[in-house]
Order: structure tokens, then sequence, then C-alpha cells
């Protein structure tokens, strides 16, 4: 049985990965057809040339980067708070925003934004995504830090208490330190999960932000172009960088624990 | 309450009341109002777009959409059970486990354009059978409802595997032995055996695939083309296309409500069971 078992295994991570290693091989096809004519950069180098995908990177990684340091931040202090004394409401609604699906997600924020457009005189732009991205980002900085601090001895801190540290030193001295790895591995999901979307970024965005998600949304629409293949390798391999990076922070994290 | 707890808690209650609770309420106020002529929404107070979602037009895609995340969750149970016993089963666990989950975090968007790739008319499946003479025309394997089902079922497979690895890494492998001894093969203590006990991490990963593929958006957008839609597509059409923002939220809240009854029914089942 155990033989069955693991033929079905590789043939399951066959599943999850073959069509992107396809994607990736037919990225270096000579052929603008699913026909293998042989090898070449050519779309690669297209990819480069392109300035509508040019802008559109700038745009993501402005928006990442923003989007990144708010929810890292904000997210950090959260979860700090939350593992000194429960937060059921902060918790709860945390929890209930990230089962919400996007797509209530993204119109509820365009409802909103139009809404405070009213009073305001500001259009649908990069900031209303960076912070759409910001709230939908801030549960996921909360789980890894709250997973880290959750092996982290309390009695570091009640040391530090007793030699006359007060509760922000206690912090910023004694425990921030020891959560360095899980801050860096919740940005880099937090990077990764602001750089990839589509949903919502595609309602809240206006003039001048289109993100690199929504050119490669518009060109998957219009048919075959292996320039979407190029991109789409190297975006893969970029974020699946990323998430191994985080997850070996994450690992550090735990190991480093007294 | 101290200071710093105030201090540390306000900036994510803050974001998360503005750009959460505050957009969420929106929606049902505008739910309860009337259509605009350019979008938006206009005066006077009323529930005709509730009473639209009944439509049979409407009902009709709230079912088909109830229908297609059934099917893809019920495929990912059948599918992520053997994979999640093997993890359990394995030495090197974590590899395995961070293999499964790494496609979960690049691109949800390229990993669906990669199925376009493969099923189109002029992709690599139709392309290879062509070539070896078994077909002339291409198949229609893409933009229909088996594709959104395959879509879904590549998304969210993770999502089964990860809460079944961990009932199933947490059974006694005693129990196991003891089957065997009793003469059982291993087929029948698996079923006999490790199914009945790990039913709680299929519950919980049922409710994991099944809330995201109800709401899915891009999956039936892209792989579905015109013909497939589901909720999410509905509501979205309704804030660009329709330019009917009251219906729009309508759907949409009923769209939450349905997550929201189906997660707290499943909570308390499994609350249940843990007593």
């Amino acid at each position: 049985m155990n033989r069955y078992l693991s033929l079905y295994a590789s043939a399951a991570y066959a599943f999850l990965y073959l069509p992107l290693a396809v994607l990736a091989v037919f990225s270096f096809n000579a052929s603008r057809f699913a026909i293998w004519q042989g090898f070449t950069w050519h779309w690669y180098v297209e990819v480069f040339r392109d300035e509508r995908l040019i802008e559109a990177t700038i745009h993501s990684v402005e928006i990442a980067i923003c989007a990144t340091i708010f929810s890292t931040v904000i997210g950090t202090l959260a979860a700090y708070a939350i593992w000194k004394r429960r937060a059921r409401w902060l918790t709860n609604s945390l929890y209930l925003s990230l089962v919400t699906p996007e797509i209530v997600t993204g119109v509820s924020l365009l409802a909103f934004f139009q809404w405070i457009f009213r009073f305001l005189h500001v259009q649908l732009g990069m900031h209303t995504v960076i912070l759409a991205h910001i709230s939908f980002s801030i549960a996921y900085a909360v789980i890894v830090i709250l997973a880290r601090l959750r092996t982290f001895d309390p009695a570091l801190e009640e040391a530090a208490l007793d030699l006359g540290a007060n509760e922000w030193q206690v912090f910023w001295r004694v425990t921030a330190p020891n959560l360095l790895p899980a801050i860096g591995a919740a940005a880099l999901l937090c990077f990764t999960v602001s750089f990839d979307d589509y949903v919502t970024t595609s309602l809240v965005a206006g003039v001048n932000s289109e993100t690199l998600p929504m050119v490669i949304y518009s060109l998957a629409r219009r048919g075959v172009s292996p320039a979407v293949n190029a991109l789409s390798a190297m975006i893969t391999i970029g974020i699946g960088t990323l998430i191994v990076a985080a997850e070996g922070l994450q690992q550090r994290g735990a190991r480093s624990r007294p | 309450m101290s200071r710093l707890r105030v201090a540390f808690l306000s900036p994510a209650a803050i974001v998360t009341i503005a750009l959460f609770a505050i957009p969420i309420g929106i929606i049902c106020a505008y739910s309860l109002l009337s259509r605009g002529a350019y979008g938006g929404v206009i005066l006077p107070w009323t529930i005709e777009s509730y009473r639209r979602v009944f439509d049979p037009l409407y009902a009709e895609i709230l079912w088909r959409s109830f229908v297609l995340a059934a099917i893809s969750t019920s495929l990912c149970l059948i599918l992520g059970f053997p994979l999640a016993l093997y993890i359990a089963r394995s030495k090197r666990r974590t590899l395995l486990l961070n293999l499964v989950m790494l496609p979960f975090w690049t691109s949800f968007l390229i990993r669906t354009y990669a199925w376009m790739f493969l099923l189109r008319d002029t992709g690599l499946i139709n392309t290879i059978l062509q070539s070896l003479h078994l077909i002339r025309q291409p198949l229609p394997l893409l933009f229909n409802d088996g594709a959104v089902v395959l879509g879904l079922v590549y998304g969210y497979l993770p999502f089964m595997v990860l809460p079944l690895y961990a009932t199933l890494e947490k059974l006694d492998p005693a129990l196991l032995d003891a089957a065997r001894d009793l003469g059982a093969t291993p087929w029948v203590a698996t079923w006999k055996i490790i199914v009945p006990l790990s039913r709680s991490g299929m519950l919980a990963g049922s409710l994991l695939v099944f809330i995201p593929c109800l709401g899915a958006y891009l999956t039936p957008d892209l792989l579905g083309g015109g013909k497939t839609v589901m909720i999410g597509n509905l509501v979205q059409n309704q804030f660009t296309t329709a330019r009917d923002w009251p219906f729009g939220s309508a759907v949409s809240l009923l769209l939450m409500a349905l997550v929201l009854i189906i997660l707290l029914r499943m909570l308390s089942r499994q609350s249940e069971q843990l007593l």
C-alpha cells in the first residue's frame, strides 16, 4: 500500500508543479504557439522592453513596499498586544476579514472610497490601492507574529520587569529583538500577498495605478503571448524565493527559542 | 488597560474599523437604496434588490456556485487525503508539506493563467493531441464548468491537505499496529480506522476549501469564459458593467451571510466533536 501511496504522491506533486513548469519551459520557445521550435531569450527581452510592463512593475513594487511597511508594523504591535491579553473582537474581525471573499472586500472598499470622495476631492489611484492592501495584509502579519510569540518564554519579560525596565523597554529591548526573524517573515509574506493581488486591486485602482497582475490579466484575456509566460516565470521564481526565505526565517525564529 | 496596550492595538483597530467594518456597513446601506443612473446610489430606501436576488435567473447562479464549490471540495478531499496520509507517514514531513504550500503562495492569477496555456484551443494539450493525430479538431477544454472545477481544485488543494495532515499526524500509530495484529490488511485498516478518526480534519479542510470556492471570482472569470457565472462574477459585473450598485451590494451581503452561516455551523459542530 505504501508503494501506491508514494506513487500517488508523486503524481499529486506533478499536478501541483507541472503547469507552472510547462509555462516556464515554453517561455523559452522560439514559436508563438505551443509547438517547440528551439530556444530563445526573445520573450524575456520583450518583457524588459515593454514600457507598460515596466511601469506596472514599478507601481506594484511601490504599492507592495508601502503596504508591507505599514501592515508589518501595525500587525506586529497588534500581535504583541493580543499575546499579552486577548482582544477577542480584534482577532475575530481579522479572521473574518480573512474568510471574506475577495470580491466582497473589493466592492465594499470601492463603495467606501467612492463615498469618501463625496467629501474629499480625491480620486481612485495608488493611495486607494495601498490602503486596500494594508487592510488585507495585516491579518497575515498578525498570524505569523502570534505564532512566534506563542513559543516565546514570558519569563524573559518578567525578568526584565524585575530588573526595572518599563513596559516599552521590555518590548523594544527584550521581545522585539527576539521577534526579528518572524517580523522579517511577516514582511515577506505581506509583500507577496500585496504584489500578487489582482481582484481587490483591479476594483480600487484608478488612473496611473495599473499593477503588474492587472497587465497580466488583460494580456491573458486577449490570448497567446509568450511574453506573459516569460513574465509569469520570472514572478513565480521571484515570489517563490521570497516565500522560501520567509519560511526559513520562521524556522530560525522557532529554533532560537530558549 | 495600560497605555502601551492602547497604543499597540489602536492602529490595527483603526484600520480594521475604517477599511473593513465601515466598508461592509456601507454595502449594507447601499443594498437598501435605489440604483443611480450612472452607478452609485440614490434615495428612496427599498428592499427591491433583495427581492431580485430570488429571481430565478439569479437563484440559478447561486445554485450553480453551490454545486461547483461542492464538486470542487469533494474532489479536493478525494485527492488530498492520500497525499496528506503520505506526508504524515513520511520522514521528510516539513519539506513535503512546504512543497504543497509553496504554489499556494505564488500568484493565483499566474497559476490560473498556466491552465489557460494548457487548455486553450491552441494550447499545449490540444497541440500535442493534434500532432499525434489523435484528434482533428481541438477539444473544447477551456471555458466550461470542468475547467472551472479544475482551476478551483488546483488552487485550493493545499487548504485541504494542511488540516488533514495535522489530524493524521496526531493519530497513534499503535492503532494501525493493533489492527494489523488482528488481521486487517493495510487498506482495511486505513478505511476502518484512519478515515473515521480523521473526520475533524476532513471537516476543517472542506470548510477551508468550500468557502473560497463559493466566493471565487478569478477562476470562473478566466477559465469559465463568459458561460460559467458564479456569485463572485455576478457581484463584479453589478459594480462595473451593469452599474447596479444596490443589487451588487445585496448579492455581496448574501455571499457574506452564506460564508458566515457555513463557518458558524461547522465551528459549532467541531466543538461538539471535541466535547
